[in-house]
């Protein structure tokens, strides 16, 4: 407290120029604080379980892990050049690309096929729509272990081929076949959620542009690719990100089905990643890997952005 | 300026973090009674049962150790679970150690040296530990565990199936001197094509867990790797023909499911089946008739196989000294031949059919005799190296294509060697 501060009764002396006029707890402040608790938790999240993680990562990335040992040693740039090195990395992304486009291409084209034939006003579409749907909320791991079960030689997939006359492969053992079931597998678990997003676009459709479309004598293909897919291009867009960097992290479906098998041939980055960290312990390494999937996930990611305004509607 | 206060908050905030997290780990010296956790890959009622009894006895007379606690962990992952919990600060103060992961532990350093204390223990007689079932888990002349478990590998007969298959049992043939793979095979192969059910399965195998074919191509006396685990095995003519004797009997005679099939022994799909003595706790006593039966002769003649696995106690542990003192207790003579019933003990003086009866009820003498005692004698070891898990891989990889009926089976063999040779090298 100041000495001009002191009065011995009457007003409070107004304030002199250049001194703390203000109140330092203002309602600014206050507000400021407010916003500041309300994002802490997220905040908080972020820092411990995204950036902490992150840095650690490419901390790791820098050392040679022995976890038996208990040795933590620096290597520099040893991991990377490993990686730079590395024999099986040339089929690991190639079987990591493969089952990326496999599942983007399905995912899509399957999830639009379901919304516009669900997208009809008939009786039973919701039911159909709450089928279709229902994979998504079943665990993953449940999900995969009955389908382990359905692809086997003696299993029920090749039960119902058998019982049209078609002798079908085994499945999880063929190379072509093992990646394809993965595929399958994945895409059955999780196109309802795309179908969903699709359906909502498809509702967002102004009908006069069919009914002027119609009046112009555009037929019912031409109608879909000159007005239906331009104006749902957005969330076209938004699945394709959503699926394409969900196919980069595909982990249980291989672990439960195929061990990155028959071979290597189902041997996706993350399985690979696994492999090398928790398997073979070489957890250093496991961390450069997992540096290289978070690049190539960063840059399908940008890409997929930049090229938005070539092809998504409002965009260009 | 606003900018600097950002960075200031968010570098206060990580270190904050960072603080938080630094003080999970650590291996500060012990202090207050000691909590035990040894990690087991069993999660069987009755082998948890017994393990608590002996650490409540133990515990009656030592007041330092306030708990024991035994912590099953999945047997399919059992051992990248348990360093993936020793990477995380979280290593247990005891573990069960399979044997394909032996030489990555005992040579690491991990482990703590047990010889003094065991053979200081009192009433140990450490002597009567069986030299051939210590070796595994040595290094440099110091014990790193404790033989726990040495289980070998014998063939259990559904002798039901084979009857009504028209075929002979195991012990017909064995008594005619007549029992080998070849026999065995036949006796599989038509038991499939009259029955329908499964022939043979060698379980665990299911065209990933390759190790497990040891108990087939010993007999042509084949190996995976040399003694010295630097030249690989597979490429060898021995191998080749055993892996030609297994393709036929798979794809030809069908007397082993084929891959993508499976079958459950224990269930009564299959008539006969290769794999632990320790299994026989699966059987059912209101199920079919069986029989156990020693591994077939192959061409080379008579074998056996073990599985082994150890108990180390973690160097990392607070209370390391407790744990071995533990171990002490658990492996006396006394525990062990409790233990017997469900873990062949490594004890030469309880290495008898007489013994092993008592806590054997399932199994006969003469069982115990020709696949446990002969077995545990002169088995050899399931494959095991250092930087196994990664060898593993590469050797599963490398069989695939050998699970095709037109496989070559050479070519598949050499290409295998051509992975894993550079691994063996190192």
């Amino acid at each position: 407290m100041s000495q001009t501060d002191i009065r011995v009764g009457g007003a409070p002396a107004p304030p002199t120029p250049g001194q703390a006029s203000r109140p330092w707890w203002t309602s600014r402040r206050r507000d400021q604080l407010a916003g500041y608790l309300f994002i802490a938790p997220q905040l908080l999240g972020s820092l411990l379980f995204v950036f902490l993680p992150l840095g650690l990562v490419v901390w790791y990335s820098l050392h040679e892990w022995n976890v038996l040992a208990g040795t933590f040693d620096f290597v520099g740039a040893d991991n990377y050049t490993a990686l730079a090195d590395d024999p099986n990395l040339g089929s690991v992304l190639r079987a990591t690309g493969l089952f990326s486009v496999g599942l983007v291409v399905f995912n899509l084209a399957l999830a639009l096929l379901l919304a516009v034939l669900l997208n009809q006003k008939l009786r039973g579409t919701i039911v159909f729509r709450t089928i279709f749907f229902s994979p998504v909320v079943v665990s993953l791991v449940a999900w995969t272990i009955v389908w382990g079960f359905l692809l086997q030689d003696n299993g029920g997939v090749n039960g119902l081929l058998d019982t049209i006359g078609v002798d079908g492969p085994n499945w999880l053992r063929g190379e072509g076949s093992a990646m394809l079931s993965v595929i399958v597998v994945q895409v059955f678990k999780n196109v309802g959620l795309n179908m969903v997003l699709f359906l909502a676009a498809l509702q967002g459709v102004p009908a006069e542009l069919y009914e002027a479309a119609e009046v112009d004598g555009a037929s019912r293909m031409r109608q879909f690719w000159r007005i239906t897919v331009p104006l749902i291009s957005p969330t076209i867009l938004l699945t394709s990100i959503i699926t394409v960097v969900g196919s980069l992290q595909v982990f249980a479906q291989i672990a439960v089905l195929t061990q990155g098998g028959p071979g290597t041939s189902t041997t996706v980055l993350v399985y690979y990643l696994y492999q090398q960290a928790f398997q073979f312990h070489h957890f250093g390494y496991g961390a450069t890997l997992s540096i290289l999937l978070f690049g190539i996930v960063l840059a399908l990611t940008v890409l997929q952005w930049q090229m938005r305004k070539r092809w998504v509607f409002h965009e260009s | 300026m606003k900018t600097g206060k950002g960075l200031r908050f968010a570098a206060a905030a990580l270190a904050g973090v960072l603080a938080l997290s630094a003080c999970g780990g650590g291996d500060e010296g012990s202090d207050g009674p000691a909590d035990l956790r040894m990690t087991v890959w069993s999660a069987n009622e009755a082998h948890l049962k017994l393990l608590n009894e002996i650490a409540d006895e133990y515990r009656k007379n030592h007041p330092d150790v306030s708990a024991i606690t035994f912590d099953p962990l999945p047997f399919e992952n059992y051992t990248t679970t348990l360093t993936t919990q020793i990477a995380g600060g979280n290593a247990p103060d005891m573990a069960w150690i399979f044997e394909n992961s032996a030489p990555d532990f005992v040579s690491s350093g991990a482990l703590l040296p047990l010889d003094d204390t065991l053979k200081k223990a009192e009433g140990y007689q450490y002597d009567d530990i069986s030299p051939a079932t210590l070796k595994l888990w040595q290094d440099g002349g110091k014990l790193y565990a404790y033989p726990f478990s040495t289980s070998p590998f014998g063939v259990f007969v559904n002798t039901d199936l084979l009857k009504q298959a028209g075929q002979k049992t195991p012990a017909e043939l064995i008594a005619a001197g007549q029992w080998t793979w070849d026999a065995a095979l036949a006796a599989a192969g038509a038991t499939q094509r009259t029955t329908g059910k499964a022939g043979l399965v060698i379980r665990d195998f299911d065209y990933k867990g390759w190790d497990n074919l040891s108990t087939f191509w010993t007999g042509w006396g084949a190996q995976a790797w040399s003694e010295d685990g630097k030249s690989c095995g597979f490429a060898a003519p021995e191998m080749v023909d055993a892996m030609t004797a297994l393709h036929k009997a798979i794809f030809t005679d069908k007397a082993l499911p084929g891959p993508g099939t499976t079958a459950d022994f224990f269930a009564g799909d299959a008539a006969m089946t290769v794999t632990q003595i320790s299994r026989a706790s699966l059987l059912k006593d209101d199920g079919f008739a069986w029989d156990l039966a020693p591994l077939p002769a192959g061409p080379k003649g008579d074998y056996a196989v073990v599985g082994q696995a150890g108990i180390g106690v973690l160097k990392k542990s607070k209370h390391a000294d407790a744990a071995a003192d533990f171990l002490a207790f658990l492996t006396n003579p006394t525990n062990s031949e409790k233990l017997a019933q469900f873990f062949p003990p490594p004890r030469q003086s309880q290495l008898t059919a007489e013994t092993l009866a008592k806590t054997n009820p399932k199994l006969k003498p003469e069982q115990l005799q020709k696949v446990v005692i002969d077995g545990i004698t002169s088995g050899v070891v399931k494959p095991n190296h250092a930087g196994q898990a990664e060898l593993s891989q590469q050797v599963r990889a490398g069989l695939d294509p050998l699970w095709k009926p037109d496989a070559d089976v050479k070519a598949v063999l050499d290409g295998v060697c051509a992975k894993i040779q550079p691994l063996l090298a190192k």
